[in-house]
């Protein structure tokens, strides 16, 4: 018998999806029964709790959670965010239900034995309600008490090699594709950048002195599977100088219907045979590919790496091989301002391993370096970008105005002259000028 | 600058708001000690790691406050 009533929460139960409510009833039950003896180190009925007071939040139409905290780990300010019931009478199992997030893995990968000995930890030390992942990627792990943190991040540091996430105002957990490791489209090692880059900066994601939050994320193509370019305020996205690799034969395999387009996906329903033409060419954003004589042509010259072709046609055409990535900053969600996408900074970046990723590293630096000091209290990148103007961020990272830079011409004439850049300067002989230009 | 005197300034600064505001944005505390950010990061951090300071955090925002400050402290039990 559920400690709570709640209907209103029955009733999302009701859909023809899978329910978060379900999953709750689940777990409360099973720490109701408790078969497996857990000594559990939170109230054994703060899930019924929680299911109670998100019953309450939809009766009154209002939140019962007191929002954040000073509780944390020794020496960190992020990766705990903590989280109070204001009717902890009411609901005593969730009074103290603190948030952790948890460093993920660099592109998610992990063994069957790591996952069930963290859910017995979190079982045993919190609610055992977790979110895999959140929108970060961290592992999320839902409501424990203040005494549980530091046991929990030893049994993590200690036992699973496991390091907690970002938080705050923070550079927050960097996030990656799957990557080399199992797409051929990836131009650059994912998972070695974000795991590098995690390490090098240990000290931007456990202590907080930035503005606001700041993320990394790493796509390893402009398939963009994580998304980096809508969310994270320096995305960094694989991509290619050369030309597209054209097997020509296997193009031909495509249009006899030799090989199913997409690598046979959307083959669910009957969609007629492959039209190259159609699907493909027509499709192309920059109209830079033609199909003449059994011949496929790309003006490379014209290509945005939009990477439909590629996708449809894997077997024939394939991303060149003088391969890196291009930087994008700014990208944030609509809390102030609206949502915004990253705009381009660097649109060829070299990726080096070797090096440790130098150059890299200098970009992001120098944009630290700008946003410390000229970013606003909560202010983030992409909203001091908007402020001072794409070419303040240029001179703070010392890149020289592109083309690529200007999304379409004469719609964002962002870079001005400086004075000292033009001959002569802004002064001139009016009586000289009126020689030639009458008043 | 010296650890000691940064703690003495931040101290008093922070002391003398106290009665109105308790938490403060990373760059007040840099503006207090009249250091670069990065500078200025390295003593905030060791004046946490010494106990003068504590951390607030919302989740998506960190405050720093003296330790033991403001109403947070009594009301979530840390104390």
């Amino acid at each position: 018998m559920a400690k709570h009533k709640t209907p209103l929460l029955d009733q999302l139960e009701s859909g023809p999806w899978p329910s978060f409510v379900s999953d709750m009833k689940q777990e409360a039950a099973v720490r109701a029964k408790n078969e497996k003896n857990i000594e559990y180190q939170i109230p054994q009925d703060a899930v019924e709790d929680l299911l109670g007071v998100l019953e309450l939040s939809y009766t009154d139409g209002t939140t019962h959670w007191k929002h954040g905290g000073i509780v944390g780990v020794f020496g960190y300010g992020g990766g705990v965010i903590g989280r109070y019931c204001d009717q902890p009478e009411m609901f005593p199992g969730v009074a103290h239900f603190h948030t952790m997030r948890v460093a993920q893995p660099a592109g998610k990968f992990y063994k069957t034995d790591f996952l069930k000995n963290l859910c017995d930890l979190w079982d045993f030390r919190g609610s055992g309600l977790t979110n895999m992942h959140g929108s970060t990627g961290d592992i999320i792990l839902l409501g424990t008490t203040t005494p549980q943190l530091e046991e929990i991040f030893y049994e993590l540091t200690h036992k699973f090699n496991q390091d907690l996430g970002g938080s705050g105002s923070n550079l927050r957990t960097p996030a990656d594709c799957i990557g080399e490791a199992r797409c051929e489209y990836a131009c650059y090692d994912t998972q070695d950048l974000c795991h590098t880059l995690t390490q090098e900066y240990q000290d931007e994601l456990h202590r907080p002195a930035f503005p606001y939050k700041f993320k990394f994320k790493f796509d390893g193509c402009p398939n963009c599977c994580v998304a980096s370019i809508a969310r994270s305020d320096m995305s960094f996205i694989g991509t290619w100088k050369d030309d597209i690799r054209i097997d020509q034969d296997a193009v031909a395999g495509y249009v006899n219907g030799d090989f199913p387009p997409n690598g046979g996906a959307h083959a669910g329903r009957d969609w007629g045979a492959f039209d190259i033409e159609k699907e493909v060419v027509g499709l192309c954003p920059t109209e830079c590919m033609k199909y003449e004589d059994g011949k496929l042509e790309i003006n490379n010259k014209e290509c945005t790496r939009c990477m439909h072709c590629i996708n449809v046609m894997p077997r024939a055409l394939r991303p060149g091989k003088e391969k890196g990535c291009s930087i994008l900053c700014g990208a944030k969600a609509p809390i102030l301002d609206g949502a915004q996408m990253g705009s381009l900074l660097v649109p060829f970046i070299e990726v080096n391993k070797e090096d440790g990723y130098a150059a890299i590293k200098e970009v992001i630096e120098a944009i630290w370096d700008y946003w410390m000091e000229e970013g606003k209290n909560r202010e983030r990148l992409g909203e001091l970008m908007k402020r001072q103007g794409f070419q303040k961020l240029l001179e703070a990272t010392d890149i020289k105005p592109v083309p690529q830079h200007v999304q379409e011409p004469r719609t964002n004439p962002y870079i001005f002259w400086k004075e000292e850049e033009v001959e002569g300067g802004w002064t001139r002989d009016v009586n000289e000028y009126r020689k030639n230009h009458l008043r | 600058m010296e650890l000691a005197e940064a703690k003495e300034k931040i101290v008093e600064a922070l002391t003398k708001k106290a009665k109105s505001k308790s938490k403060f944005y990373f760059n007040d505390l840099s503006k207090i000690l009249e250091l670069k950010p990065r500078e200025a990061k390295k003593l905030v951090n060791k004046l946490v790691e010494d106990g003068v300071l504590e951390y607030w955090s919302s989740g998506s925002t960190t405050m720093y406050g003296l330790s033991g400050t403001g109403k947070q402290a009594g009301a979530e039990h840390e104390d």
